[in-house]
């Protein structure tokens, strides 16, 4: 069996422009790639998969998918959306979205159908595992695969992590992450930096505050991995003791670019020195055991009184749904933003979809080896 | 002790840390082999006080991944015509295809038919799942 490093280059090699040009596309995009570089032969089966791979289709897994540029331009092109949406209606006419989700949710599942509505678009797929294959025991690669028969571009969300990076391996379309377990949720982590953005004008130089459940919390992980590469970033991570930052994410983010953090399990402390104060609710569905979870659902409450004690121009951010970890008293705050990171959402799930499937201004978005 | 010499051609698995020869016997599956195959416990190291060997007379091709993966300490002696040919050292692999299993229960890999398990060497050091990123911890063993 050749090796998968060895295996990559060759099919690569097979294209006209060689080795030189697979080493530039890695060295845009390495996060997919370097896992993809894992891959044996095997199982990638059919000449039409190693054409897939071979041309120029972009799957959007781990936010680091995205290169700094490419994220910039994404986040422009959904500035411009949000500008004149109504000016990119009939973009994606003719294309389809294949929503898979294995796993419950409101705001991502109707932000992407939203977003490719607005595109002029159209969209199929299931909102529970119940209503899939899946129940009859059908895999993830089969399950892509006859997709890619059916739609264009898809957005996939599973309780199961890495789901999504298993079906790139067999996609003929551009596979996007909408959520895996407690892992990454890019399009989540673009929404919160366009958020930032509109809100704060860049990224450098600000203190950020991650609060609540920062373990199972799959869109701090991805925004903190996103964000550790800008300058001047100093982060504070608040949560209980059992609900901390998996090391991994510090190991890999913050710890070898000696990025400045630390690990608290007040808010009330850390409120003074915020820009940006990102709320995350304990998810019950992340527990196995009921006890911890009714134990640690209440840590931390955002209500008005401790909103006096933070910055006038602080965003406060969620991912949503909340509980009650936001009191409803802080929806009349202008420093409230999650509302706004809704919006924001669609604006760039449709630049994004744009930019996968190259059409309009979305083709300028990504770089690819041949520019 | 007994030598390298005793060998005429084969391949003598030495600086094995003491107490882990069995865990690689399994995994190199020396069990299916044909040839004879003598695992040496305890013995005395100047390095590391005790080690175990393994020797196998025949010659065959090892996994070093495995080896590097399990235990970087240990070098791999070639024996031909009873003299010491070729002395390789296993690095610990970039990559790990269905050696360990992910022990994430969140993990594609737990539930997915026909995936391969595959693990990736941090820059630390570290085995990480390729699908869910879950860091293999030795005492998983």
């Amino acid at each position: 069996m050749p090796h998968a490093e060895h295996t990559v280059f060759r099919m690569f090699s097979a294209r006209p422009f060689g080795e030189k040009r697979f080493a530039c596309r890695f060295s845009f995009f390495p996060r997919l790639f370097e896992r993809l570089r894992l891959l044996q032969s095997d199982v990638i089966r059919t000449l039409s998969e190693r054409m897939f791979l071979c041309m120029d289709l972009r799957h959007l897994i781990d936010p680091l998918d995205l290169s700094q540029e490419e994220t910039h331009r994404l986040l422009d092109l959904a500035d411009k959306i949000a500008a004149s949406p109504s000016s990119y209606y009939g973009v994606c006419d003719g294309k389809k979205l294949a929503t898979l989700f294995y796993e419950p949710s409101t705001r991502t599942r109707l932000s992407f159908e939203a977003a490719m509505l607005n595109l002029g678009g159209r969209t199929l797929g299931f909102a529970t595992a119940d209503s899939s294959s899946a129940t009859k025991g059908e895999s993830i690669a089969d399950t892509i695969r006859v997709i890619s028969c059916y739609a264009d571009i898809c957005a996939m969300r599973h309780p199961k992590e890495g789901a999504p990076f298993r079906a790139s391996q067999f996609s003929g379309i551009p596979v996007i992450n909408a959520g895996d377990g407690g892992h990454q949720h890019p399009t989540q982590t673009l929404t919160d930096l366009m958020t930032i953005r509109r809100r704060k004008g860049g990224f450098s130089g600000l203190t950020i505050g991650l609060c609540g459940d920062l373990k199972f919390g799959r869109t701090v992980h991805s925004l903190i991995r996103s964000l550790a590469r800008y300058s001047g970033m100093r982060f504070i991570l608040i949560s209980p003791e059992e609900l901390r930052t998996p090391r991994y994410v510090l190991e890999e983010s913050l710890l070898p670019q000696n990025i400045p953090f630390r690990e608290v399990s007040s808010l009330e402390d850390s409120m003074p020195e915020l820009d940006i104060l990102y709320m995350t609710r304990v998810q019950k569905e992340r527990f196995f055991n009921e006890e911890d979870y009714v134990r640690l659902k209440d840590s931390y409450i955002l209500t008005e009184e401790k909103m006096k004690l933070a910055k006038a121009d602080m965003a406060v951010l969620h991912p949503l749904p909340r509980v009650n970890e936001i009191a409803l008293d802080v929806d009349r705050d202008p420093r409230a933003a999650y509302f706004e990171q809704v919006q924001n959402g669609v604006y760039v799930r449709m630049a994004l979809i744009l930019a996968l499937l190259g059409l309009e201004e979305g083709k300028e978005v990504l770089t690819h080896a041949e520019h | 002790m007994l030598n390298i010499d005793s060998l005429q051609n084969g391949i003598v698995i030495d600086h094995i840390q003491a107490g882990t020869s069995m865990i690689l016997y399994d995994l190199l599956e020396l069990g299916k082999l044909d040839c004879c195959v003598a695992i040496i416990k305890n013995a005395r190291s100047e390095k590391y006080g005790r080690k175990d060997i393994i020797k196998i007379d025949g010659e065959l091709d090892l996994n070093l991944d495995i080896l590097g993966f399990l235990d970087p300490n240990i070098t791999v002696g070639v024996i031909r015509d009873g003299k010491l040919v070729e002395k390789r050292k296993p690095q610990m692999p970039k990559i790990l295809k269905n050696v360990i299993r992910c022990r994430n229960p969140r993990c594609i890999t737990s539930v997915e038919e026909s995936v391969e398990q595959i693990f990736y060497l941090t820059e630390n050091k570290k085995y990480r799942c390729a699908y869910c990123e879950y860091e293999y911890r030795p005492r998983q063993k």
